[in-house]
């Protein structure tokens, strides 16, 4: 078996003088979908940008098939094939829904294929299609998730971080979000690693789960023994 | 009714040349909210590269045969030169400043300013400096109207430039990655836009358009001078404020107006050619005090690019 695509090793990182993540260990295996769940605050978005290298590790290693990409400036990872839908979707606003997508392939070359993606992510969301020529900050919020995700998958990622992709929206729309990302996960064998406040959702879509709790790792098990455990229950799935 | 329609002429052409400059004032705003107080040294640079490029062609006696092409490359060579100039200038006086207050860079950018402009004092002297308008003569007759070939070569170049500039920002990746960077910056790095880079590039299509109106100006002119590029450059800025900073469509449709309402506020207004430069302050400040986001501008922080 091959090792993680993602691995967190005792990874530190600070705001200011403010400790964020105290020690941070995880891992994703190739087409995983890995989750990390925890209240406000525990650290989870933190987690992701420091994965992507906005936020600046303080000590301990992030290792992105094999390699540690600490060393890397945050624009290098996408065409390594790690990509990230961070918290609130942004949305380039003064861009078409289009322009958007092209941004998402900026780095490629192969543009024979980008246009097949495209197509391709127009087919997984046909309101996007409906809207190319919108500027992109007049779409709703659940259009405007579906174009990160789209946007996302325009850069063909082997590991896709998704931050908070239930935020705001709606639940049938969110139902419909996180069919498409088990979808990806299962047609494009993309690892997934999804941040989310509603636990009970993302550990029913995740194979794993972690539980952040101030900046720490505080359990991680199966995502079924999660949402059977009764403390996760209580504290985090509102029982 | 021709000396108007003259007047019109004469506006566009001075006012195709401010938003050639405005531009790159409001490029590099809407990328780094900066206001680049050097612009106009790149205007000036442009002028002195184009006159001396022109003046060693001249030596081998390729204007004589071959004018056109020499006009040409001329103006190839020191948009390229002056983007260059850019580059160098923002990696040595911007960049190292990125994570400062916006104060600080400001600061950088006067001192940038008063240096280069010494500098060129310094090595190309403090008198004026002929250039060889007479490569271009003749005139157009249309009607009653008399345009020279030269303004004719100035607006068409001017408008080739807009509109490729149009088409760089709007129709190409590297254009969309452009606006993309000046909206939001660690989203873009995070689909892997190198944001470093396409700042650089901002500089030099900003600086390299300047130059273009330096050479333009030293043919309408017929010279050039080591501070010619203060008070365009001002001028310039307040195109770029009256379109709306940030906003390219702004910075176009704002030079015009600036150069449209100076030429004609000297042609009619009793001593108006005295004060021809003040009306450009006037605008400036009415604009700042009415509409402070300008003709394009929206919102005064969401509108950019």
């Amino acid at each position: 078996m091959s090792g993680p695509i993602l691995e967190l090793v005792n990874v530190t990182a600070h705001y200011g003088r403010i400790q964020a993540l105290k020690g941070i260990s995880l891992r994703a295996m190739p087409g995983e979908i890995v989750t990390i769940i925890g209240a406000n605050g525990a650290g989870k978005s933190s987690t992701l940008m420091t994965i992507c290298n906005v936020l600046r590790a303080s000590s301990g290693d992030v290792r992105f098939e094999g390699r540690s990409v600490l060393p890397l400036s945050p624009d290098r990872l996408p065409p390594m094939g790690l990509c990230q839908v961070p918290e609130g979707r942004r949305i380039f606003p003064r861009l078409t829904v289009s322009e958007n997508l092209d941004m998402g392939a900026f780095f490629r070359k192969d543009h024979e294929a980008i246009r097949r993606d495209k197509d391709m992510v127009y087919d997984l969301f046909p309101v996007l299609k409906e809207r190319r020529r919108q500027p992109g900050g007049t779409l709703s919020g659940g259009e405007q998730q579906m174009l990160a995700i789209g946007r996302a998958l325009m850069s063909r990622p082997k590991a896709l971080l998704l931050d908070e992709p239930s935020l705001g929206l709606a639940p049938l729309i969110v139902k419909q979000i996180f069919a498409i990302i088990k979808r990806i996960n299962e047609e494009n064998r993309t690892t997934i690693l999804l941040v989310e406040q509603n636990a009970n959702l993302a550990l029913q879509l995740a194979t794993r789960g972690y539980v952040l709790e101030t900046g720490k790792v505080v359990l991680e098990d199966d995502a079924r023994a999660l949402l059977g455990n009764p403390e996760i229950r209580k504290a985090y799935l509102g029982e | 009714m021709e000396i108007f329609l003259q007047q019109c002429i004469n506006g566009l052409t001075l006012g195709g040349l401010y938003a050639l400059i405005a531009l790159g004032y409001t490029m590099v705003y809407g990328i780094i909210q900066l206001i680049n107080f050097a612009h106009g040294e790149f205007f000036a640079a442009g002028g002195y590269v184009g006159v001396i490029l022109l003046a060693w062609m001249a030596a081998q006696g390729m204007t004589q045969s071959h004018p056109w092409l020499c006009m040409g490359l001329a103006l190839l060579l020191t948009m390229i030169y002056c983007a260059m100039l850019a580059m160098a200038v923002e990696r040595v006086a911007y960049k190292p400043l990125r994570h400062s207050s916006r104060l600080s860079v400001l600061l950088s950018a006067l001192g940038m300013s008063i240096f280069l402009q010494n500098g060129l004092m310094l090595t190309q002297g403090v008198y004026d400096k002929a250039y060889p308008t007479e490569m271009v003569s003749g005139l157009v007759t249309f009607g009653g109207l008399q345009i020279s070939i030269m303004q004719i070569l100035i607006l068409s170049t001017t408008a080739v430039l807009l509109v490729g500039l149009n088409a760089l920002v709007f129709r190409t990746n590297v254009g969309k990655a452009m606006r993309a960077t000046a909206q939001d910056k660690v989203m873009s790095a995070l689909v892997g836009i190198n944001s470093g880079r396409i700042i650089a590039l901002t500089f030099a299509i900003g600086a390299g358009l300047a130059a273009a109106a330096g050479i333009m100006v030293g043919f309408n002119y017929g010279s050039v001078r080591y501070d010619m590029g203060f008070v365009p450059g001002i001028k310039a800025f307040a195109a770029a404020v009256l379109g709306g900073i940030g906003n390219i469509t702004g910075a176009m449709v704002g030079g015009l107006i600036i150069g449209m309402v100076e030429v004609m506020a000297a042609a009619y207004i009793q001593g108006g050619t005295e004060y021809k430069d003040v009306f450009a302050f006037i605008i400036l400040i009415a604009v700042l005090y009415f509409m402070p986001t300008g003709i394009m501008g929206e919102n005064v922080d969401d509108t950019r690019v």
